[in-house]
């Protein structure tokens, strides 16, 4: 395991931080095809509404992860450089965190994962400003009533049971599929055995089938995703604001 | 002839200079009254306009809002604050210039703030009112906004004080709280004037809010202790207000924001929406109100206005302060972010600010004439709130269009957020338009004290303004 650098962000943060518990992701951008798939699957795993036509292209869709394109150069060299598929980096050390008034965006004790409290969150939407990221939805609409919103009249009939679905007003956010997280760790509770790695997948994971996601713990020197994420060509998004992201970006890895 | 002469630059003071031309005290407490009860048809004809334009600006397109949820607004991402944020900034500031007339001008004792510290107290009350509404549209979930009071419950939970917008509910509600009553205590003996002067439900009116004020020895001791104080421990509570409103900005981590000068940037700023709105609120009083000419006069206009441009030269500083710093760091996401603001699709806002708060000041209030003539001042006052509107406008939606993740930059288009902040400015001219009618706008008393404490002697030749000593 590697030192506690304590100069990160105070001793008790980074005791904190370097803690047991810490499930990581890893995203090899060469790998990813662009083709949504996780998007649709994370859409489906977490109830997260369609907003229509009109409020996605206002800059409203509410996915939890997305998928962004970017060009090089000047037309007509126009090259494309690798997809970047964007969700909630699960900072270790979030800036969503202290703004809130309401505490509504907090650290879960034992995932140390980042969590939105629904029901807390008032919307003053001042985490969203302050995500580097941009990885924060909100319930612009009462997207989740017919009257409003057609598509999901048929929607409605497979939502996931474990996840609450919001009302207007409300931020929510990627939880890592928490309620994944938990399902396993009970069985595994239940079995009197500790979770294996790679025995479950958040939605956006397992849908994918370049299998560009990984997940896993990343305490664990020998799961899947800690072997990934020491590669060389491994980046943090933004890692000089001292976020402390825990989806590593695999890119450059081919070249 | 010089005997002549002198006599007609004695009228010269007297009739430029309020302090200097007493009328009876009960001639003048009779002009105040009357003041209040001349209510022409056109007043009424305003007040429904403005009643109307309230009602649907303000209430029903609210519920509007509160039923569809801010969908109905402009707010996106990455545009998550919008003109919301930029009213409620706005109406702060504008609110500050009450206090800071009446306050610092009390404090340093200037003689010609005498006429105008009500009507500019009574700005800072209606301007928070204002603000208030719109930090309320702005939340998603409003009915549920006193989760950020820190009140007793059961289950133990309670507003995060890590939270910049938790301390600025604080400082506004202190603000609120201490600018109301600042604004009641210089009030109490003119209410006991209008009471024993006035009939009917008047009378009952004022005899409550009056609390019973008489004039004794005693009673002038309290007040002017209570005066006192207030006045002194307004001003700093003034100055953290709007700090603590840029803290909103200046502690998030974003391009643009975080920036060190925020603190004293905001609160020149507000001290300059809030001047320009003083005097567009003065030429109004003067124009509409009868008696008001008496009360104030071109030489109150000609001071403001010297005021108006050393504040306007100091908001040219602090902008340039902290546009040279941010530039100067040369972050690339800051670099863009003020190319955005000047070359961006917007960029008419920009240098429109750059006209309205530093240029046309600058070449307005230097001259004597000019900054005398009130539909002047009104003109300025009005063009310097429009450019600090639009700086705060710069500041909000234009600058959160553009963020560290490029893939989300998007415009902002404002929805449902002009009625509401139509129906906000409505309101604001209407809560005067009651006040007008319901409480003397000119501190009678304060007046009179100035007048008797003033006077022209003789010294020689020479027609000199004595002073007794004042307090």
């Amino acid at each position: 395991m590697k030192p506690i650098d304590l100069s990160l962000f105070g001793a008790k943060g980074a005791i904190v931080e370097a803690a047991e518990g810490k499930w990581g992701m890893a995203i090899d951008q060469d790998l990813c095809t662009g083709c949504q798939a996780c998007v649709v699957a994370c859409a489906m795993e977490n109830n997260v509404p369609f907003v229509g036509e009109i409020d996605a292209g206002y800059g409203r869709s509410m996915h939890w992860i997305r998928i962004e394109r970017f060009w090089e150069g000047e037309y007509p060299e126009i090259r494309m450089t690798p997809y970047r598929p964007m969700l909630c980096q699960q900072c270790g050390n979030a800036p969503c965190e202290p703004v809130c008034p309401a505490y509504a965006t907090v650290h879960s004790q034992s995932e140390r994962i980042n969590l939105q409290v629904y029901n807390r969150c008032v919307g003053t939407r001042y985490c969203a400003n302050n995500c580097p990221y941009q990885v924060r939805s909100f319930n612009w609409r009462d997207y989740t009533d017919e009257r409003v919103n057609d598509a999901i009249a048929t929607l409605k009939n497979q939502y996931n049971p474990d996840v609450t679905v919001r009302r207007r007003g409300v931020m929510e956010k990627c939880t890592f599929c928490i309620q994944r997280i938990h399902r396993a760790q009970d069985r595994a509770k239940a079995e009197g055995r500790e979770v294996q790695d790679g025995e479950f997948a958040p939605a956006c994971a397992q849908a994918c089938p370049a299998d560009a996601i990984v997940f896993g713990r990343i305490d664990d020197l020998r799961s899947r995703v800690s072997r990934l994420i020491r590669q060389k060509h491994g980046v943090h998004y933004l890692e000089e604001l001292g976020t402390q992201p825990r989806v590593t970006y695999l890119v450059g890895g081919a070249s | 002839m010089t005997e002549k002469h002198e006599h007609t630059a004695e009228r010269h003071l007297r009739k430029k200079h309020l302090m200097l031309d007493p009328l009876p005290r009960g001639q003048m407490n009779a002009m105040v009254m009357e003041s209040m009860h001349a209510t022409s048809w056109k007043f009424w004809v305003v007040f429904a306009v403005l009643a109307a334009i309230t009602a649907w600006g303000l209430f029903y397109s609210w519920g509007v809002l509160m039923l569809d949820g801010l969908g109905m607004a402009g707010v996106n991402r990455p545009s998550y604050w919008g003109i919301f944020l930029v009213n409620t900034v706005f109406w702060i500031g504008i609110s500050h210039a009450g206090t800071f007339i009446s306050a610092i001008l009390r404090v340093f004792k200037a003689e010609f703030r005498r006429p105008f510290t009500r009507a500019a107290e009574l700005m800072t009350t209606f301007g928070l009112i204002q603000a208030g509404f719109s930090i309320l549209m702005h939340m998603g979930r409003v009915w549920l906004a006193y989760w950020l009071l820190p009140y007793p419950n059961q289950r133990q939970l309670w507003p995060n004080v890590h939270s910049p917008l938790t301390w600025d509910l604080l400082a506004i509600t202190t603000y609120l709280l201490a600018s109301t009553m600042y604004l009641f205590l210089p009030l109490i003996p003119d209410l006991a004037m209008a009471r024993d002067r006035s009939t009917g439900w008047r009378k009952t009116f004022y005899k409550i809010l009056a609390l019973g004020f008489r004039g004794t020895e005693g009673e002038w001791t309290h007040l002017r202790t209570a005066m006192n104080i207030f006045a002194f421990a307004i001003i700093p509570v003034m100055f953290s207000v709007h700090t603590i409103v840029s803290w909103d900005f200046a502690m998030a981590t974003r391009p643009g924001w975080s920036s060190t000068v925020f603190g004293p940037y905001f609160v020149i700023g507000a001290l300059h929406s809030g001047m320009g709105a003083v005097v567009v609120v003065l030429a109004i009083v003067r124009a509409t109100m009868k008696h008001m000419d008496y009360f104030i006069r071109t030489e109150h206009f000609e001071a403001i206005g010297k005021l108006m441009l050393i504040i306007s030269m100091g908001w040219g500083y602090f902008f340039f302060n902290d546009y040279i710093v941010q530039w100067y760091g040369g972050d690339v996401w800051t670099k863009q972010l003020l190319h955005w603001h000047e070359a961006g699709p917007l960029g008419w806002m920009w240098f429109a600010m750059l006209i309205f708060n530093v240029l046309i000041p600058w070449l307005v209030l230097w001259n004597r004439t000019w900054r005398s003539n009130p539909w002047i001042m009104l003109t300025v006052g009005l063009l310097i709130n429009v450019g600090m509107w639009l700086e705060r406008y710069i500041i909000i939606p234009i600058s959160l269009t553009i963020n560290r993740m490029p893939f989300t930059w998007r415009m902002y288009e404002p929805g449902i957020e002009i009625p509401l902040g139509i129906g906000t400015l409505a309101f604001f001219i209407l809560l005067y338009l009651i006040a007008s009618r319901l409480i003397p706008l000119v501190p009678v008393w304060e007046v009179q004290e100035g007048q008797m404490a003033h006077s022209l002697k003789k010294v020689g030749r020479e027609t000199v303004v004595t002073v007794a000593e004042l307090e």
